[in-house]
């Protein structure tokens, strides 16, 4: 299975490697968020005193990887609608392969965006305080985030009939950001506003790596937030699989 | 049970699947013998596509059998899959690879020793070579189609499946292709084709079978299923002349004159 799978992954990071484009494709959109709020609308929020760059980067990483795991969906119904999900599936290799192959192609596509953001982040007056430990923690939380929306984007690259309707999913994910405390605190927000942003999944990760990155305890937010990423990535995960068979 | 070398190299027996309500088999029977070209002819959605994606493993049927080199779908489709090669409806390349790579993939996969001695092979055998190295993206459909093949053909499965090879595709590049089928015939393949065209099926195939309303009407030899049909009637019909004829008529008083 381990061969069968790196030989697919090889197939695909050429297939990145040759559209290096689509690494930028997927950072833009976060940035030019991220230039806006920092530099147009950041004057007006008030966040309590924190560097708003700090405050911004947890939400903007949340919105590239909602963006770059479109095109994990994307590749998965090229493939499928080309007719290569089909040959490879009555190929005598392990049948986990081809989506693993996929799945371990977007953790390294969003590697790099990540380091690209973050890197625009430092050169943004982005100043963490954290421990190496953090880091560690701050990147784990991360690479499960990543995976869990992964595996959630098999699922329309396996069924959709267009595209357009492959990608499509990934535009609520990366709107709810916007309703989470990922620009602005909750608080200032109305009653059922708030409720949804503090409720939500996102504000709990956002705010677990906020505090990672400040070097500050994160509390129960990580468990709330690795809670939510396991409930969707396993979930995700069972019915990527059962769509897979049910296709191949 | 007949053991695997003796079993035909296909055996489908009272094939039944439904998607819904609508019932696409109702009970498909024929076999296909080693080394046989076997076409299955039928209109759009007659259960050609169906049927074959049964017998590659892709699907379950709801009810009969199918052996592949003796080895049924269902219960060992890990066998099944060693010993067979889909080539689906479209082109099955992955277009930012080269052709070459293309081929090497799959010999990888297939966990064939030398994947760029056999690319290279197959290259040749299909008339690649000039193209090898440029991505798949940059080939006619022809080419395309010919590297598909190309990739079935990795690893020397004993059955290949043709899913409609000629569908898309302009007269040039049907007559390429149907070169290509009729090379792999000599070579003892055995190939299961569908196809929509009766000329298709009467140029490559040993033996042809007709599914209509989800079973299978007539099979046997093109000489075979010409005795089944009433002979041929010759009928007197006025012919409208073409612009051609009009133009070359014109063109002709003219020049009498």
């Amino acid at each position: 299975m381990l061969r069968d799978t790196s030989t697919l992954t090889g197939r695909l990071m050429k297939q990145i490697l040759r559209s290096p484009d689509t690494i930028i494709t997927v950072a833009i959109t976060p940035i030019a968020i991220f230039l806006l709020f920092r530099y147009v609308f950041g004057g007006a929020i008030e966040t309590g005193g924190a560097n708003y760059t700090n405050y911004l980067l947890p939400g903007i990483l949340l919105i590239t990887i909602a963006s770059s795991v479109a095109y994990t969906a994307l590749r998965i119904f090229n493939d499928t609608s080309k007719g290569i999900t089909a040959r490879l599936g009555t190929m005598p290799i392990s049948r986990s392969a081809v989506l693993w192959s996929h799945v371990l192609t977007s953790l390294v596509s969003n590697a790099v965006t990540a380091v690209l953001v973050v890197g625009i982040a430092f050169a943004m007056g982005f100043r963490p305080e954290a421990s190496v430990l953090d880091w560690l923690a701050a990147l784990g939380v991360l690479t499960l985030f990543t995976l869990a929306l992964t595996w959630m984007s098999v699922i329309p690259g396996l069924t959709a009939t267009t595209m357009e309707g492959a990608g499509a999913f990934s535009y609520p994910l990366i709107f709810l950001p916007f309703l989470s405390s990922a620009f602005a605190p909750t608080e200032s927000m109305p009653g059922p506003v708030r409720w949804f942003a503090e409720n939500q999944p996102v504000t709990s990760v956002v705010e677990t790596l906020r505090a990672l990155f400040e070097g500050r305890p994160a509390g129960d937010e990580i468990w709330v937030a690795l809670a939510w990423i396991a409930g969707v990535g396993g979930l995700c995960y069972v019915l990527a699989l059962r769509t897979y068979r049910r296709k191949v | 049970m007949p053991s695997p070398a003796s079993a035909p190299a296909i055996d489908v027996v009272g094939l039944r699947k439904s998607f819904g309500d609508n019932e696409v088999l109702k009970g498909v029977t024929f076999d296909v013998g080693r080394g046989e070209i076997f076409a299955l002819l039928g209109s759009n959605g007659a259960g050609k596509t169906t049927t074959v994606n049964i017998c590659s493993t892709l699907l379950r049927p709801d009810a009969g059998t199918a052996s592949l080199s003796g080895h049924d779908v269902v219960a060992r489709p890990e066998e099944v899959r060693r010993a067979i090669s889909l080539t689906g409806q479209f082109a099955a390349v992955d277009e930012v690879l080269t052709g070459r790579e293309n081929l090497e993939l799959i010999a990888r996969l297939r966990r064939v020793p030398g994947p760029r001695t056999v690319a290279t092979g197959l290259l040749a055998q299909f008339g690649l070579t000039d193209a090898a190295d440029r991505r798949a993206a940059t080939y006619s459909g022809g080419m395309k189609r010919r590297l598909d093949i190309a990739m079935s053909l990795v690893g020397s499965p004993e059955i290949i499946f043709l899913d409609e090879p000629t569908t898309g595709l302009d007269p040039e590049a049907r007559i390429e292709v149907w070169r290509t089928v009729k090379g792999l015939a000599s070579s003892g393949t055995t190939i299961l084709l569908t196809t929509q065209y009766l000329e298709e099926a009467e140029q490559l195939a040993d033996r042809i079978a007709i599914l209509h309303g989800g079973t299978i009407i007539a099979n046997g030899t093109l000489s075979e299923l010409k005795t089944m049909f009433p002979p041929a009637k010759v009928e007197y019909v006025e012919k409208q002349p073409t612009l051609e004829e009009i133009f070359l008529a014109i063109i002709g008083t003219k020049e009498a004159n």
